[in-house]
């Protein structure tokens, strides 16, 4: 018989549980979609922030100590120690290596020019195509990690089209301004270990030193300065989690100072302190460094954020939670009188509760499961809107929405169950 | 010992007395009626007896018990187990049939019981219309079904609030003949009215005014 009672309660009366259900729906779509943006926001505010390029820089052991101890002048100085190229790709081999997204190698040198002039020369890789040993396959190289420069007249080089022996460059605004010369001109530069006639491929504005400058690749700068198979420091962007007091006392004092537990805690989260910590483990000899302002400007934004996606989760249940309340005494003032007859008829309180309950318990689930899917779709809409990519929908959100849900239906449902117990069947049924 | 007795029973909202010192004693089996101008506290009568709600001052022993005294709990079990209540406005659950109506009682009373419910429709006249909802049947079928649902749990008094109230004459015909059907099986009758022709079919007629119980009238020509 409750089921009977539930199921024409449901089905006999469509509409105000439609009504009920809708706004179930409605919560539960913004709670859905605000919890999987504000799961999903971490990487697309991490990837958005990954324009203003590397996070992590990488030097050799010497070259950091050396540098720290006198600061030495970059113009007067060529690096005393190197990196090996060969061990570039063990940074994808790393315990995050899979929240490494983009990294290049830089050689430095400095290169006369026919006028005299000295200028620094960067070998780096634009778009080089990498296959790892663990099969997996990716692009780097500046043309990512320096997405702001506008190339003003030319194009970037492209080392999967271009043939490695073109000696390609790219030439900064300004040296290409005080020189005259532009793209598809040849550039002669010489070195104490060698002279190449560079071809120019492209003029690029970066608004800064680098306007100065003229990139080339690897293999050019390499034979220029005669290091072949070296390369003088790396710049990594990495996907990275913001800092908390364990990433701090661990950046501070050193990992050694974190207990076991921490240190694994420390170790397994994407911190930038330990993704640089797991790169000097994969790469000898090697200082992996943040670079504080971009990292700390990741972790500031991403607290912000998730913050306002909390808010607006919270005031959306709680918006949903005062719709449900307002439906469900309604609904329970238009049956007062079927309610005071079931008690007339010997219904103690909390078999009627239990049923209207149960009522909005069903009406919740239908709502819920409803409204977990249209927050589908507005987490969609909003990843196209605001970050041009769909958002990953996390499984951990279900659960969660449910709990929240079957908590808002009942805290809703409370006034209206104080209501439903403090009607007396001779008030509703004869008036008085 | 009498199924009811009410003693000196008032019933007083704030400067209003309802009920003023009633004294009213229904034998088992007994048909009663009671009638009285709107306002007189009749209905005020009948929730007092069907247990939904509670004397200001006196007691009403029902059964051996004052329920003046007893807890919300166990007057709803009283109403549970006792009384059957028909209403003037039928109060029928609207999304259950009336199959499902008559079992609401049982449901709340035992165990719901589709046999028994059909055969108390069948009481009524109402078998083939078992399956329809409420919005489906006339005045007159909604109060069979309200009659069939006060009788399933076979309760030791049915109370009826103006059961002919908002019926034709042709209702109220069927309406009092499956009372005196009733009445001949033993049952308890207290009919409120305030229509004399179904007052007169009672056994016994007491009549309030303004709270209070000002005549009694013994229907001498009473058809058992």
């Amino acid at each position: 018989m409750f089921f009977r009672m539930i199921k024409g309660a449901l089905f006999r009366q469509k509409s105000k549980m439609i009504l009920i259900a809708v706004t179930i729906a409605l919560g539960a779509s913004l709670a859905t979609a605000m919890l999987n943006i504000m799961l999903d926001v971490g990487d697309k505010v991490n990837q958005e922030l990954k324009a203003y390029g590397a996070n992590i820089t990488v030097v050799p052991k010497e070259n950091s100590v050396l540098s720290e101890l006198y600061s030495l002048d970059e113009k007067e100085e060529t690096a005393a120690a190197h990196l090996k190229e060969d061990d570039l790709g063990k940074i994808k081999t790393i315990f995050w290596g899979f929240n490494i997204i983009d990294f290049t190698p830089f050689v430095n040198t400095y290169a006369k020019l026919p006028n005299g002039e000295s200028v620094k020369l960067t070998g780096t890789w634009f778009n080089h195509h990498l296959a790892l040993n663990t099969g997996e396959e990716l692009d780097a190289g500046i043309h990512s990690l320096r997405s702001w420069w506008d190339v003003k007249n030319g194009r970037w080089i492209d080392e999967q089209g271009d043939s490695a022996d073109d000696n390609s460059a790219m030439i900064g605004v300004a040296l290409a301004e005080k020189l005259g010369v532009s793209t598809g001109d040849k550039l002669e530069v010489k070195t104490s270990k060698g002279s190449k006639a560079l071809n120019i491929t492209g003029v690029y504005d970066a608004g800064g030193d680098e306007d100065e400058q003229i990139f080339t690749t690897l293999k050019t700068a390499q034979e220029l300065s005669d290091t072949t198979g070296l390369i003088d420091s790396i710049e990594v962007s990495a996907l990275t989690t913001p800092d908390n007091e364990l990433a701090r006392k661990a950046a501070t004092k050193g990992p050694g100072s974190l207990s076991p537990a921490d240190y694994e805690t420390w170790y397994c989260t994407a911190y930038v302190s330990s993704i640089c910590y797991q790169i000097q483990e994969a790469i000898p000899d090697s200082v992996a460094s943040p670079v504080r302002q971009v990292a700390e400007s990741e972790g500031t934004i991403l607290d912000k954020t998730q913050l306002l996606m909390i808010l607006i989760t919270i005031l959306s249940l709680f918006g949903s939670a005062l719709g449900i309340s307002n439906l469900v005494t309604a609904s329970v003032m238009e049956r007062s009188n079927e309610i005071g007859l079931l008690k007339a008829i010997g219904a103690r309180d909390y078999r009627i509760s239990g049923i209207v309950l149960t009522e909005i318990i069903i009406t919740a689930v239908v709502g819920g499961v409803a409204g977990y899917f249209m927050g589908y779709g507005f987490a969609q809409i909003i990843g196209q809107t605001v970050f041009g990519s769909a958002i990953e929908m996390k499984p951990m959100v279900i659960p969660v929405v449910a709990v929240l849900i079957i908590i808002v239906t009942l805290v809703g449902s409370i006034p209206a169950i104080r209501m439903l117990l403090r009607l007396r069947p001779a008030e509703v049924l004869h008036g008085r | 010992m009498s199924l009811l007795e009410i003693k000196n029973v008032s019933k007083i909202y704030g400067p209003l007395k309802a009920l003023d010192g009633v004294d009213l004693t229904v034998e088992n089996g007994e048909w009663l009626a009671i009638m009285g101008p709107s306002g007189s506290g009749k209905s005020t009568m009948m929730n007092i007896i069907g247990c939904m709600d509670k004397p200001s001052l006196g007691e009403v022993i029902l059964d051996g018990a004052d329920i003046a005294k007893e807890s919300n709990k166990k007057l709803t079990e009283i109403r549970r187990d006792k009384i059957g209540l028909i209403f003037q406005q039928f109060h029928l659950i609207n999304y259950l049939t009336a199959l499902e109506n008559v079992m609401v009682s049982q449901y709340y009373h035992s165990m719901p019981d589709e046999k028994e419910a059909m055969e108390a429709l069948s009481r009524v006249g109402l078998a083939d219309r078992a399956k329809h909802l409420p919005s489906q049947l006339s005045g007159g079928e909604q109060q069979r079904v309200c009659i069939a649902r006060a009788l399933i749990n076979h309760p030791e008094i049915v109370l009826a609030d103006e059961p002919t109230g908002n019926l034709d004459e042709a209702n109220e015909n069927i309406v009092i003949d499956i009372f005196k059907q009733l009445h001949r099986q033993g049952t308890t009758l207290i009919v409120v009215t305030h229509d004399p022709e179904v007052a007169e079919v009672a056994q016994r007629t007491v009549v309030l005014e303004h709270g209070r119980l000002v005549k009694e009238i013994i229907n001498e020509n009473f058809e058992e």
